[in-house]
């Protein structure tokens, strides 16, 4: 047997931890919230389970930064571990946008659905793919070359410089955001809500869904931002940043195949559905 | 070794936990595959219980004692559920998988134990919520496929339906994790010698079924947050009146659907050929075709899936295409069925418990497999679609084969986890009650499916009278068989006799029979050296 003293092994066995438990439970809340929201009207419940969720996640992640500064539990293995885990979640999340393209797709292709009567539905009118949808592209392909930018800074170990260009990416992210908001509020007073047929059900859901992405990436690399500026990631160990970085990319990878399908195909109508 | 034996491998280290700590907020494999295991028994006693209800009522023509129909609906739909979410992959997949795929690959623990613990403690989140839905508005009468328009806001206006969809959300999201967490530590941290192709086949399973889950179950969460937003802000995905289309939702739910089934049966596949293997005192026949084929099944599981839909009016060429690639399923199926029986074949065969329902399990999804592929007919199933045929045919190859491989791991595997040895003589009893016990419960079903019975209706005309008696009567004796396994269970934790490291003699080569019984709470501290393993043929 081994002794307790020395490590015989290059993984990290974690110890006993209450945060899982309290993710479950707080994820739970959350749910319950959202059903009372859904048909009772009263969002407390819905925004308690949102920040103990929050809080189990700030709570939890802050373990795993600890650990991983200690410099003994995150073995090259474990690190190697770590970046595979987070991969593996982005294919789900690529699964999960699946779904929602699919959605577009089903409803405004003839060759998928024959029910359906025309594309937009009603009276309605498709989003052109220039305006704020361009510029959008723009920033956000943009700030997939500034994200690259950092991390070359931290494989060089210039800190400045990655800090520089990380902020950079946010502030990217940032304004894509607000740009999505306007677009949005513009949409809602003067075109359709979400409520007016499948053309603005799949729009709000696909766009929607991917503006989440887009904020809780903004929210890990400002983290990245503050743990750069503490000093946290070498050259030889920022699997943090390098995990923020792919899902960056990620989220920039499907806006690029929404800008495409949804707002320049989507408009162009061709082999869609007949125009109403 | 020998002079630490006083204090115990188990707990002797000081950061083991103990007391309820132990369990709520365990890191450690083993635990969390127990608390899997447990969360599986209780929840089959559940699910069986409303079985019962539901073959009960079913025992006579006319109305017994379930008077209100949505009563009715609601444990159809929930007994679906709670097997499929609750029981078969919480036993298969968290906790044979949790136990076994690191003592198999010769590595501590998991690759984030954390993840490992949230991802049961959502599982239980989630059947808390399902149990919830079930006393809520009538419950979810949708049955387990949820389709709309009976799921909309129109025909289910209450709690319940957004209390099951939620309820899959979360047990949706423990899937991911753990599916993430299977992978990685597969991929990531076998020991030194174990190339993917001398890797047991049970862990192939588990690395496949992972993978299923990853692409399947986020299919699963757009769909059900499409429903959200169709029943609850006014979108239109699934509504005609707003130009969206409900079998829209049936090609999300059998996109996801279709692998869910693979999901549930490979994990099965693998523990199999373990049994086989150690009670034929063989190496598995064809070891690199089974890992290719369970392969192949999983992929081919993902391009199949409107073979659920024949009936909503595809035209003929896409009916013709889903039913040729169901049918090549058969192939690599038939390649795992005939290896397993090339395996025995000359072999020293050993009739323990865990071999009999190992063969027992042959015996049944050869039977549900070959009413798979009558039914993948798109022209027959025209006739069956929605028949008590449907019912038995899945009722074969998942209620019946899948839970067999359950029973067949849990006694294969019960004295490496609790240090204690069952009865031979009660599980042989057990496992020749459970086997007629299913086949009079469920073949009849075949006869009644063809001749029209519909599936999910409370009632049925007195042709049927006959058939259905004999089903209930099956269904009886695989009752009788389930509480005598939990008494098994009970009384070999109790006062079983001590295991030995290796129960099972020379059959028995992976891993975990290297270790002693009861498994300690940390094994392979000191990673084996698999180098000297036999390499695949």
């Amino acid at each position: 047997m081994a002794s307790d003293t020395t490590k015989t092994h290059p993984w990290h066995l974690v110890e006993p931890s209450p945060w899982p438990i309290l993710a479950a439970v707080s994820a739970a809340v959350m749910a319950v919230g959202l059903i009372v929201f859904m048909h009772e009207d009263s969002p407390w419940l819905l925004i308690l389970g949102l920040v103990l969720v929050m809080g189990v996640f700030t709570g939890w992640l802050r373990d795993v930064v600890a650990e991983a500064q200690g410099g003994i539990f995150h073995s090259e293995l474990v690190q190697k571990g770590l970046r595979l885990g987070f991969v593996l979640f982005i294919v789900s999340e690529v699964m999960f946008f699946f779904a929602f393209f699919w959605a577009y797709f089903h409803s405004s292709l003839p060759i998928l659905n024959n029910v359906a009567g025309t594309w937009p539905n009603g009276d309605l009118e498709a989003i052109g793919a220039g305006g704020i949808p361009m510029l959008n592209t723009l920033i956000l392909l943009s700030s997939s070359v500034t994200v690259t930018i950092a991390h070359h800074a931290i494989i060089e170990n210039d800190r400045p410089k990655a800090v520089r260009w990380t902020g950079i990416t946010v502030l990217l992210g940032v304004i894509f955001l607000g740009f999505q908001i306007f677009e949005y509020a513009e949409l809602i007073l003067h075109s359709f809500t979400i409520s007016d047929g499948i053309y603005p059900s799949t729009f709000y859901m696909a766009t929607g869904f991917h503006g989440f992405h887009v904020l809780v990436g903004t929210i890990f690399l400002f983290v990245c931002f503050m743990r750069l500026r503490a000093g946290h990631f070498k050259a030889e160990q920022h699997v943090g940043f390098e995990a923020a970085a792919w899902y960056w990319h990620f989220v920039d990878v499907v806006w690029v195949f929404l800008y495409i399908n949804v707002y320049f195909w989507g408009a162009t109508g061709f082999l869609h559905l007949p125009a109403s | 070794m020998s002079d630490t034996a006083h204090a115990g491998t188990d707990g002797g280290h000081d950061h083991s936990p103990t007391g309820w700590r132990r369990w709520a907020y365990s890191t450690n494999h083993k635990d969390i595959g127990t608390l899997y295991l447990a969360i599986a028994v209780i929840a089959a006693v559940v699910g069986g219980a409303m079985s019962a209800m539901i073959r009960l009522e079913l025992t006579q023509p006319g109305i017994q004692f379930i008077e209100d129909f949505q009563f009715y609906n609601m444990l159809v739909t929930a007994h679906g559920f709670v097997m499929v979410f609750f029981v078969v992959m919480p036993a298969l997949i968290g906790g044979f998988g949790n136990w076994f795929v690191p003592l198999m690959i010769g590595t501590p623990d998991m690759a984030f134990p954390r993840m490992n613990n949230v991802s049961f403690w959502l599982l239980a989140a989630a059947l808390v919520l399902l149990v919830a839905s079930t006393f809520i508005a009538g419950g979810v009468g949708t049955g387990w496929t949820v389709y709309p328009p009976l799921s909309n806001a129109d025909f289910h206006p209450g709690m319940a339906v957004d209390f099951g969809i939620l309820s899959l959300h979360l047990a949706g999201a423990s899937s991911i994790l753990g599916a993430i967490n299977l992978i990685t530590t597969i991929l990531n941290m076998r020991a030194p010698g174990m190339t993917l192709h001398r890797m047991p086949l049970f862990v192939w399973a588990m690395l496949i079924t992972a993978f299923l889950l990853l692409m399947a179950i986020p299919v699963l969460a757009g769909a059900l947050t499409m429903l959200l937003t169709d029943r609850n802000f006014g979108t239109a995905f699934f509504s005609p009146e707003g130009g969206g289309d409900p079998i829209f939702w049936q090609h999300l739910f059998w996109f996801f659907g279709h692998p869910e089934v693979y999901i549930m049966v490979i994990p099965a596949f693998g523990v199999i050929s373990h049994i086989i293997s150690t009670f034929s005192k063989k190496p598995i026949f064809g070891y690199l075709g089974m890992a290719y084929a369970m392969s192949a099944i999983g992929f081919v599981g993902f391009i199949v899936w409107a073979h659920h839909m024949y009936t909503v009016g595809f035209n003929v060429e896409t009916r013709s295409y889903f039913v040729i690639a169901t049918m090549v399923i058969a192939v690599p199926t038939g390649v795992k069925i005939f290896s397993w029986l090339a395996t025995m074949w000359g072999g020293s065969i050993d009739f323990k418990t865990p071999m009999l329902y190992a063969m027992g399990f042959i015996f049944l999804f050869v039977a549900g497999g070959v009413t798979g592929i009558t039914l993948a007919n798109a022209g027959v199933d025209q006739a069956f679609h929605d028949t008590y045929f449907v019912v038995a045919h899945f009722h074969y190859v998942l209620s019946v084969a899948t839970v067999f491989a359950i029973y067949g791991g849990i006694y294969y595997w019960l004295g490496k986890m609790s240090g204690r040895q069952y009865s031979e003589v009660q599980g042989r009893w057990q496992f020749w009650i459970t086997f007629i016990g299913v086949n009079v419960l469920f073949f009849p079903q075949h006869f009644l499916g063809m001749a029209g019975m519909p599936r999910r209706i409370p009632d049925y005309p007195d042709a049927y009278a006959g058939w259905n008696m004999v089903s209930s009567i099956g269904g009886l004796i695989t009752m009788l068989g389930a509480f005598m396994f939990l008494w098994i269970l009970y009384r070999t934790l109790t006062a079983g006799a001590p295991a030995e490291d290796n129960p099972w003699g020379e059959g028995a080569t992976t891993l975990e029979w290297t270790v002693p019984s009861p498994a300690p709470f940390h094994t392979h501290e000191v990673l084996p050296d698999t180098s000297d393993l036999q390499a695949a043929e």
